[in-house]
């Protein structure tokens, strides 16, 4: 048993999401349990998976015993290791915080959408844990269909969305596969660590170059990094308020890990054509995090304005893996980390509040501080953290992206990132004081007080718990911040901790 | 002659060709059916590609014969494999696309993209 956990990871979210519906059918309590606990298996066997990593040394699973490069084969390092022990937790909190949203639906509905969420979760999970490079775009393929049906079921709006995500989504996928064919047509293998060791001697033929294009961009539009974003505002802004949290938090993030995952470890970064792709990357990213900090400020809409702040902070995510050195590149892992924290949180926090009130527009939510004292001190630590003060988490990554700017010598990356943070706080500040100052005019009433006692809005405890735990999390995160970095992400970044 | 310039670097520009068609028919078209067919266009390109790929003059089916040794005398079966999946892939997309459109036609009575974010904004 012990020895087929790689495998495990990623296969029992996914039987659990065939059997779901039906399930669901004979019990509605049955099928919210068997879901939470497949994702809480998955997160033990991640938690374990990268212990092993850590302690014992990268864990390699064949599946079927096919040796590589025949066979396909899942690879826990430290960091495919973070990354799922990462999305699974995440997982873990949203499918528990989605409880009471569900509570009202039929047993179809709420088969199918655990069913969908455990599909997510699956082939995210899979994509982290992969080491062949064509399964890693099957897994895509999962997460992705399972995605665009979730984010239709928001309602009217989301179907438009959710197709013309599909769109974009294909056409990412699309590129990302012909990226792989252009690699397998000069290397002959699609094991990731195999085609490591071939490509050196091959980085100067032109079919690389058109593969390494056509994959940075196919991972760069799943991202979302900034030319490419169009897709995200929509879906992010009337996906169902409790997957948003999931979506928001941990998709592009693993688009971003496999950009990450391609250029290191398998094209090896020292070589021209790569190099010229992450500078490329870079500025574009840089662009793209002043761009989406303005786009961000411009937005009325709670969660549009998260959506745009998305935007940027997966520029910082790019632009820490640009820089390429040891320093900058531990940000970019730790940003990966912290942001999929805060951006849940805050999309949790969005969620409880439309749940509440019925509302989303910023102007009009005044005054929640004293009636959602315990969502609005989780929102307080999880904004403070976007603008980047310091026990918070979004501190200490934006200070390894500076340190790595300042080692790459690029001046004007250290400028955007101080201007950014001056934008953060411009639009987090508004929504802050909205939250916490203003008073609540006549006929600004609250709409929907759903069951609640008369003058606290508070969410209920299967809703605020994860709101919680992500608040102190971030918290925690911080203050840990040199602990985690000296213990696991060292030894996720290429040639580390040696 | 023309053998040779077919196999050689034609068939890939040709490739080339249909997939740039696909992607703009995404962008470029207004009816959401429209936009489907490209993009299956798009996706039946990278499928010819893969295939292409796998091609192989004066070579027989990836099974072994007697009296035919060698890897020179068969073709690569592996891009054909990976393309069963990418077409298993592709129909799942269509299927999931044509299942929104339906939606889609429910709730705003339009398939065509302008209308339809009009149709968003009321």
């Amino acid at each position: 048993m012990r020895e087929h956990i790689p495998a495990l990871i990623a296969i029992i979210p996914l039987m659990a999401a065939l059997i779901a519906p039906v399930v669901a059918y004979f019990s509605m309590w049955l099928v919210r349990g068997i879901s939470i606990l497949a994702i809480l298996t998955a997160h033990i066997f991640s938690l374990n998976a990268l212990y092993h990593s850590l302690t014992v040394g990268t864990w390699h699973y064949y599946f079927g015993d096919w040796a590589p490069p025949w066979g396909i084969e899942y690879v826990i390092d430290p960091l495919s290791g973070s990354m799922a022990s990462l999305v699974s937790f995440i997982s873990l909190l949203v499918a528990f915080y989605a409880g009471p949203y569900l509570k009202d639906d039929t047993w179809l509905k709420k088969g199918i959408f655990y069913g969908l969420y455990l599909l997510i979760t699956s082939g995210l999970l899979g994509m982290v844990i992969t080491g062949d490079l064509f399964n890693l775009y099957v897994f895509l393929e999962i997460s992705s269909l399972a995605t665009y049906a979730i984010i239709a079921s928001g309602g009217r709006k989301a179907t438009v969305a959710a197709f013309r995500y599909l769109l974009i989504g294909t056409i990412a996928a699309s590129f990302y596969l012909l990226g792989i064919g252009y690699l397998y047509a000069v290397t002959g293998t699609l094991n990731m660590a195999d085609m490591a060791g071939r490509i050196q001697e091959l980085m100067s033929s032109p079919a690389v170059l058109i593969g390494i294009a056509m994959i940075v961009v196919g991972m760069g539009l799943k991202a979302a990094v900034f030319p490419m974003h169009g897709w995200l505002p929509d879906a992010y802004t009337y996906a169902p308020p409790q997957v948003t949290a999931f979506i928001a938090g941990v998709m592009t993030k693993v688009s971003a890990y496999v950009l990450f995952r391609v250029t290191f470890f398998v094209l090896g970064a020292a070589n021209g054509p790569v190099y010229a792709a992450l500078t490329v990357m870079g500025w574009i990213a840089a662009v793209g995090i002043v761009m989406g900090s303005v786009m961000a400020i411009a937005q009325k809409d709670f969660r549009r304005m998260l959506a745009y702040s998305s935007v940027a902070q997966i520029g910082y995510i790019v632009l820490g893996i640009s820089l390429g050195n040891m320093l900058g590149l531990i940000g970019a892992l730790l940003h990966i980390l912290n942001h999929a924290v805060m951006k849940s949180c805050l999309f949790l926090v969005a969620g409880g509040i439309k749940w509440r009130t019925g509302e989303h527009s910023i102007a009009k939510l005044a005054e929640l501080s004293g009636k959602m004292p315990l969502t609005m001190g989780a929102f307080l630590v999880a904004a403070l953290s976007m603008v980047g003060l310091p026990p918070t988490a979004g501190f200490f990554s934006k200070w390894y992206l500076v340190l790595g700017a300042l080692d790459a010598n690029m001046w004007p990356f250290v400028i955007v990132i101080i201007l950014s943070s001056l934008l953060n706080a411009i639009y987090f500040f508004r929504v802050i004081e909205n939250f916490f100052l203003k008073k609540r005019e006549a006929g600004e009433a609250v709409k929907r007080e759903t069951g609640a006692p008369k003058e606290s809005l508070e969410l209920p405890v299967t809703m605020l718990i994860p709101i919680v735990i992500l608040g102190i999390g971030i918290l925690a995160i911080g203050i840990l911040n040199s602990q985690i970095v000296t213990n696991i992400l060292q030894y996720s970044v290429p040639g580390g901790g040696l | 002659m023309m053998e040779n310039l077919m196999s050689g670097y034609l068939i890939y520009w040709l490739i080339g060709v249909l997939f740039v068609i696909g992607i703009h028919g995404i962008i470029q078209k207004n009816n959401f059916i429209k936009k489907i067919m490209a993009m299956n266009i798009m996706q039946v390109a990278v499928i010819i590609f893969f295939l292409v790929l796998g091609q192989k003059t004066g070579a027989t089916l990836p099974i072994l014969i007697h009296g035919v040794e060698g890897a020179e005398n068969y073709i690569n079966p592996l891009p054909h494999a990976l393309m069963l999946t990418a077409i298993v892939v592709s129909l799942s997309t269509t299927g999931v696309a044509l299942a929104l459109l339906l939606r889609i036609q429910k709730h705003f009575d339009e398939l065509e993209e302008p209308d339809v974010l009009r149709g968003m904004d009321q």
